[in-house]
């Protein structure tokens, strides 16, 4: 079966419910697909990419998002990327002390289900703490493996999750960790800011690597380049928290011809037409 | 985690304490409960003690019946003396190997997973069950090398004259109230003594439990580094859980002569009732370099403040300090420094955890003597607070005496990031594993320095602690 994300008349609110930044978002993203959403500064695109994850500040205030045909609102963020989600973030997050190996591994034990299982023990005692994630010999053999084909330097497994790391190492270190969770379906936050000419193909080449008939891909952007590299099936135009136009690639070339005043004089400054 | 009946005797236990189990004890002698001279003696006679360590156990009964409880940091009002135990001998003899242990102190060796970290080092290991030590072993090729690894009362008849002119040079039973107590009923510990030049390369060990009701443990170390010698004593402890009041106080003594360097790291995890009352001190001569790695998790009180007194030119002291505390449970930890030898250098780096309402304080003090020109010191506190009822209090004492020094102190206080758990938990983890990875990363530049087996078995005792505690 396709999976298939549904975004249905979503309203998000942030500070405690008071503002309102999503005003009713539709969308539909299946397995297979790359859909390229664009949109100007403050628009709202960061936040229906929290919202669909999770993230506690962004308050649904009506609408639904459905993976599957199954609501995901009321599940936790690890819930939802247990079920296929992924994130990858405009910002990562620095998490200091934490080693990427570490986390990873704790991370892909979690997806693939390893820690549904309890720590292994003798009769009538307690197994170990941690006894139940990844093997570390398959973890580590499949996590290098993954970084020489994503063009993450090998040294990065052993450095504190995105301590330190420019902002293109954070990127790709955000693809990498995708190739190692499998999501069904990718929203990814401006992978493709503030990379230079050459790590902005590395990263486009991991997109295009890992998108397949298995992913569905949002990509969130605000330039036509990445586009050259990374197909779009759909192109999405994001003004004031909603969809306000769709169609195919040249829609991207459209708007980057015309600017987003040429969005602003069709839907006004309240996204209203 | 627990197994039916691990619950079944963890239940009225308010918080779990996950290595809260116990053994069937085993006693050969158990003197009777409360403190006075006749119990001094029977002790001594017990262990068929040279007359000048019966005066000095005399000596500083004396001292502690005199001395007021501390006023200061934890409260130690419910603390009865007379329902304590100060002497208990599990085994006759000491073991051997491994294979004279008896099968129910094994099986809690076994739950605390030692074994594996005497299969993986293959170094000594002390191991105190109960006020003795009953197992030590020590790779040959050191014994060569004259280092001395043995348990405290084997050391005093052994090796007596050395003993003698140590015990008690670093902290005399004066030095304060549990000193004191210590200095009067002391039982098991490790005597250490490294020669001239020697470096010992692999860690140390000895594993300390508590396994008697009401059993008070009153190890004593004393660890000698002679000039250019080095040596690692790592010591890790966990204790099972009893209804009433466990006292723990332990007196460490350290000697580093010239040039050499001595690091002794801790990790702890008293059941919650334990009083854990410590007093660690070492002195430094010119150019020696002491190294505390301390780790507090557990217990109801932890007072512990492990000093270095440099007292030679350029001597270095280091003191990294971990405490974590949980539900109804105060930390009272730190570091002494004292520099009292010009161009003298050292550093104090404190990482407090608190949650479920737990209190955490840094107290340290920075001394700077007269005539220790040139001296350096940095002091940083760090304080990780999980939830709003959680309590960090930082008492940094500074006296400086001397002009021409250079000394920082920085203190933080944060929570527990939300971005940070988000992003975890956008991966997979659960709440529960995004705060402990978190609560990892930040104890981790210490962690760091233990021995890996350590570093490990600390990051598990990190994510026991997390259970349960977020929600
Ligand atoms: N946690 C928050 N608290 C307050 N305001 C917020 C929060 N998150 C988003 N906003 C506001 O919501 C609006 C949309 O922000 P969002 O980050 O979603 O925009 P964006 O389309 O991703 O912009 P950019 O292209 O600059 O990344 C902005 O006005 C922003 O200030
Ligand atoms: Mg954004």
């Amino acid at each position: 079966m396709t999976s298939e994300l549904v975004i249905r008349d979503l309203h998000v609110a942030v500070n405690d419910g008071e503002k309102a930044v999503l005003k009713g978002v539709n969308m539909t993203i299946r397995q297979g697909e790359v859909h390229a959403l664009m949109g100007p500064n403050g628009s709202g695109k960061s936040t229906l990419s929290y919202a669909i994850m999770g993230h506690p500040h962004y308050t649904i205030t009506s609408g639904d998002i459905l993976l599957d045909g199954e609501s995901i609102l009321e599940l936790e963020p690890n819930e939802r990327a247990r079920r296929g989600l992924f994130l990858a973030f405009q910002y990562p997050v620095a998490v200091p002390g934490v080693s990427m190996a570490n986390f990873l591994r704790t991370a892909v034990s979690n997806i693939r289900g390893y820690t549904d299982q309890p720590a292994p023990a003798a009769e009538g005692r307690s197994g170990v703490v941690g006894s139940n994630l990844m093997p570390m010999r398959e973890f580590r053999k499949e996590m290098l493996d993954k970084m020489d084909e994503f063009h993450v330097d090998r040294d990065f497994a052993k450095r504190y999750l995105n301590e330190g790391f420019s902002g293109g190492e954070k990127k790709r270190v955000e693809i990498l960790q995708m190739a190692m969770l499998q999501p069904k379906i990718a929203i990814m936050d401006e992978t493709d800011s503030g990379l230079d000419i050459d790590a902005l193909r590395v990263v486009s080449d991991g997109v295009n690597k890992l998108a397949g008939p298995g992913l569905g891909i949002m990509l969130i952007t605000h330039y036509q380049r990445i586009l050259n590299y990374v197909r779009p099936d759909f192109v999405h135009v994001f003004y004031n928290g909603r969809v306000v136009m769709s169609g195919g690639p040249e829609l991207a070339h459209e708007l980057e011809q015309k600017g987003y005043q040429w969005v602003k004089d069709q839907f006004g400054a309240n996204g209203e037409q | 985690m627990a197994t039916a009946s691990d619950r079944e005797a963890l239940s009225g236990v308010k918080e779990e304490y996950q290595y809260g189990f116990s053994m069937p004890e085993e006693y050969v002698f158990k003197a009777r409960k409360g403190l006075n001279h006749e119990v001094i003696d029977q002790i001594s006679d017990m262990k068929n003690e040279p007359d000048w360590m019966r005066e000095f156990r005399h000596r500083s009964l004396d001292i502690f019946l005199a001395k007021p409880m501390p006023t200061w940091g934890a409260d130690l009002s419910e603390i009865d003396f007379d329902d304590i135990y100060y002497y208990i001998k599990p085994v006759e003899k000491q073991g051997k190997s491994w294979d004279d242990i008896p099968d129910s102190i094994k099986d809690t060796f076994d739950r605390l997973g030692i074994p594996e970290a005497e299969r993986n080092f293959l170094a000594g290991v002390g191991a105190q069950y109960e006020s003795e030590v009953v197992y030590h072993s020590l790779q040959e090729q050191w014994t060569k090398l004259g280092v001395v690894f043995l348990d405290t009362d084997t050391a005093l008849r052994e090796h007596e004259d050395v003993f003698k002119e140590y015990f008690g040079s670093v902290i005399p039973p004066a030095d304060n109230k549990f000193a004191a107590l210590n200095s009067a009923v002391w039982s098991g510990g490790s005597y250490v003594y490294v020669p001239k030049g020697v470096h010992v390369d692999i860690p140390l060990q000895a594993y300390f439990r508590i396994n008697a009701q009401n059993m008070g443990q009153f190890e004593r170390t004393l660890i000698i580094v002679e000039e250019g010698a080095s040596m690692h004593y790592v010591e890790g402890c966990t204790a099972p859980i009893y209804a009433s009041d466990s006292l723990h106080s332990a007196v460490v003594e350290i000697i580093v002569k010239k040039d050499g360097r001595c690091r002794y790291s801790t990790i702890q995890n008293w059941s919650n009732n334990v009083y854990n009352l410590v007093t660690k001190r070492a002195t430094t001569e010119a150019g020696a370099t002491m190294e505390w790695i301390d780790a507090n998790l557990g217990s109801k009180v932890t007072m512990k403040y492990p000093a270095v007194y440099m007292l030679g030119p350029k001597a270095h002291g280091e003191i990294l300090s971990i405490a974590f505390a949980g539900r109804g449970q105060t930390l009272d930890a730190g570091g002494k420094v004292v520099h009292g030898a010009p161009n003298t250098s050292s550093k104090i780096l404190s990482k407090s955890i608190s949650k479920n309402g737990g209190r955490a304080s840094y107290r340290g003090l920075l001394k700077v003597a007269k005539g220790a020109t040139g001296s350096k010191s940095t002091v940083v506190c760090d304080a990780l607070l999980l939830d709003d009822g959680s309590r960090s209090d930082t008492y940094p004492y500074i006296e400086i005496d001397e002009q021409d020094v250079q000394v920082g102190h920085e203190a933080s206080v944060s929570k527990v990031n939300e971005e940070q758990i988000f992003y975890l938990m956008s991966r997979g983890l659960s709440e529960e594993e995004a705060a402990g990875m978190i609560v990892s990363g930040f104890i981790e530049p210490m962690v760091k320095e233990l021995p890996m087996e350590y570093a490990v078995e600390m990051n598990r005792l990190i994510q026991l602690q997390m259970e349960g505690s977020i929600g």
